[in-house]
């Protein structure tokens, strides 16, 4: 039962050691998967042009934060969107059929990388503008209040996001409104190729991004986003305050991408392989990035579980395992299935 | 026979929708108070503001909110006071609301409604005046609704909050306090797409939307009086577009006015001269002709505006330089 959440959400519970392992379970799924993204580019160049956009490096806090939904909960996403449906259950070979444009992806070939949905899995899609899902997620928040039945949604965005309009809309509306909604900023401290302090008010001051959740009167806590127990706990609370109609809570995950911003797009003739990542690439800072690649919370969670004795080395490495070979499944999949037909691009402009 | 408004039209399709549906929802800046022109007078009175929300001026979260409520099962009619403010929500509505049933395969569906109102001529200044449909009709996914009368609100906003796309209907503010006799036992909704003749006549055809329908009237009749007689049609909706109606027209009058109150210069009269002429290039017996406001921004002055805006005036200019 690898895909399955074993909470049920109404707790936020001591993680048990079953609890641990599906984190562990999922979050090398998702690097698992990522890698494989990544490598598409220079293992079957062609396949994949457009944009993708990877979450290596942010897999605890994804998967922490999914630990802690309940079943009907509901969650937005931006465009760097593979994590999470990943750690929802969404079919890996139908997510790597969308992601390289065939007829038998997640959405028909219609989405691809950016904006995968699955619905009946709570997952309401991620979105190729930044901040634009956002007053989405809160039109869902509303809904579900409406509703009465006790589901929340957790919207999560980058930390480049928080300077668009709509950031400011949405937490002022969800605020004013009590709604049943978290926000999580992951915080990856660069835009596509600035960092986070040479855009932000809060950075540059030295500040958490989280102290933006006073100017909404909201809860706002930072969390280490590469530790998926710490996340876990912090989302539960803020699910908890969402659901008790106390309202809304900004969480900043702090969290490190291990790859570029995104596949190189341009000049024509130039393989689309992922650049080295703007640290080293732009900014020349090596030592960071080795730094970042020291702290991987993948091997570190491995790491954390194996020696507090909640996973034994030979179960971790049967999971690991079991994901690759799920990915090479995955990818076989995606590549030997057709093309869309061409008429099929006409399919769904009006429901 | 029932004496009605365009506004009071609006707020009673409103109510009803509300009535036999609970999951219909207004939300807008001052719904719940009943807004500038009164189109949602009542409401928060009979339903509540639960279900009436005056929101922040928030055009973006207005508008997204309304679309992540439709995605999870609600009917929200949202509403942008102004056409000429929709450029806050446009990212929402064209990169939102008209993709999301699209590049989901099909998962989501955003059966949301979008009110607002353009039109000049009440010295509301070049952003409060502006006749923007064109810049929604270029999008697909959206459906874009222009109702010219009370009649026609009744007639069609019930089917845009039906419709499980976004729907966006663009009011006219010129027509909201027009006076108009409505039977008594109501006006049964009608499916969006279709266009209504309004005259007939074999001499001409004019499409007219909005406001410039009853100017396309009255310039008909002024026509008539000459011995020149019009078919005045007015599509109702420009997306989807009725070109049956249109064409079969043009093939018998061989000659074409389409008139709308926006700058003529891209506007979606310039869409239906090139659909009608595909249609029907060798029934046409002159080039078509476009009437529309000029390509400048909306003048203050009142000797300015009254200059600006195109009526019956030019129709009936068009018309003689189309008769030839």
């Amino acid at each position: 039962m690898a895909n399955a959440n074993p909470t049920d959400g109404s707790a936020p519970a001591a993680l048990d050691a079953k609890r641990l392992a599906w984190m562990y379970t999922q979050m090398y799924r998702i690097r698992e998967f990522e890698e494989r993204v990544k490598s598409t580019f220079t293992e079957h160049p062609g396949i994949l042009r457009g944009h993708t956009h990877l979450a290596d490096g942010a897999e605890a806090s994804i998967v922490g934060s999914i630990a802690a939904l309940a079943p009907d909960d509901q969650i937005v996403t931006t465009y760097r969107c593979h994590g999470y449906p990943i750690a929802l259950g969404t079919d890996m070979k139908l997510m790597m059929a969308e992601i390289y444009g065939k007829a038998t992806g997640l959405c028909g070939g219609l989405g691809g990388s950016m904006h995968l949905y699955d619905v009946a899995r709570g997952f309401l899609g991620g979105s190729g503008i930044v901040a634009q899902a956002i007053p989405h997620a809160t039109g869902a928040a509303w809904a579900a209040q409406i509703r009465r039945q006790g589901q929340a949604i957790v919207c999560f965005f980058g930390d480049g996001a928080s300077k668009q309009g709509a950031f400011h809309e949405s937490l002022n509306v969800a605020s004013v409104w009590k709604l049943p909604i978290v926000y999580v900023m992951e915080n990856n401290h660069y835009q596509a190729s600035t960092r986070t302090d040479q855009e932000d008010a809060n950075a540059a001051h030295g500040e958490p991004l989280s102290t933006k959740a006073k100017a909404y009167s909201m809860e706002g806590v930072t969390v280490d986003g590469a530790d998926p127990v710490a996340v876990h706990a912090t989302l539960a609370d803020a699910l908890a305050r969402a659901r008790s109609g106390t309202g809304p809570t900004l969480v900043e995950s702090l969290v490190y991408r291990l790859s570029a911003h995104g596949n190189l797009i341009a000049p024509p003739g130039v393989p689309l392989n992922y650049p080295e990542h703007e640290a080293i690439a732009i900014f020349g800072n090596r030592e960071e990035y080795e730094a970042a690649l020291r702290g991987d919370p993948v091997p570190r969670f491995r790491h954390r579980l194996v020696t507090e004795g909640a996973l034994s080395a030979e179960d971790a490495d049967a999971i690991e395992q079991a994901a690759r070979e799920e990915v090479d499944e995955a990818q076989r999949f995606a590549l030997d299935s057709p093309w869309p037909a061409p008429d099929s691009g006409l399919d769904y402009v009006y429901a | 026979m029932a004496e009605t408004t365009y506004a009071a039209a609006v707020a009673a399709t409103l109510a009803a929708a509300m009535r036999a549906d609970e999951r219909v929802v207004v939300l807008g800046e001052d719904v719940a108070l009943g807004g500038p022109y009164l189109t949602t007078k009542g409401l928060a009175e009979e339903f509540g503001t639960a279900r009436v929300v005056n929101t922040p001026i928030s055009e973006a979260a207005i508008c997204g909110v309304a679309i992540g409520a439709a995605q999870s099962g609600l009917r929200p009619v949202v509403e942008v006071m102004f056409i000429d403010f929709i450029g806050l929500a446009l990212d929402q509505l064209v990169n939102g609301a008209a993709k999301a049933h699209f590049m989901s395969g099909g998962q989501l569906c955003v059966p949301m409604v979008l009110r607002t109102q353009g039109g000049a001529g009440q010295r509301g200044a070049a952003q409060h005046s502006q006749s923007l449909e064109s810049w929604l009709t270029h999008v697909p996914g959206l459906k874009v609704v222009v109702p010219a009368s009370a009649r026609e609100v009744a007639a069609l906003l019930p089917s845009a909050i039906a419709d499980p796309n976004p729907v966006v209907v663009v009011e006219s503010k010129a027509l909201y306090f027009r006076h108009e006799t409505l039977p008594d036992e109501g006006v049964s909704p009608e499916p969006l797409g279709r266009a209504r003749v309004l005259r007939q006549g074999d001499d001409v055809t004019i499409v007219a939307t909005s406001k410039m329908v009853h100017e396309a009237i009255e310039a008909a009749a002024r026509l008539s009086e000459d011995g020149v007689e019009a078919e005045v049609i007015d599509p109702r909706t420009l997306v989807p577009f009725d070109l049956p109606t249109v064409a079969d027209s043009v093939r018998r009058t061989g000659r074409l006015v389409v008139a709308h109150e926006a700058v003529q210069h891209g506007g979606f009269g310039a869409e239906i001269a090139a659909e009608v002429q595909e249609a029907c290039f060798y029934d046409l017996d002159a080039p078509i002709v476009r009437v529309g406001a000029p390509f400048t921004p909306v003048p203050l002055s009142p000797s300015l505006e009254d200059a600006y805006v195109p009526g019956a005036a030019e129709i009936l200019d068009g018309v003689r330089r189309v008769l030839g």
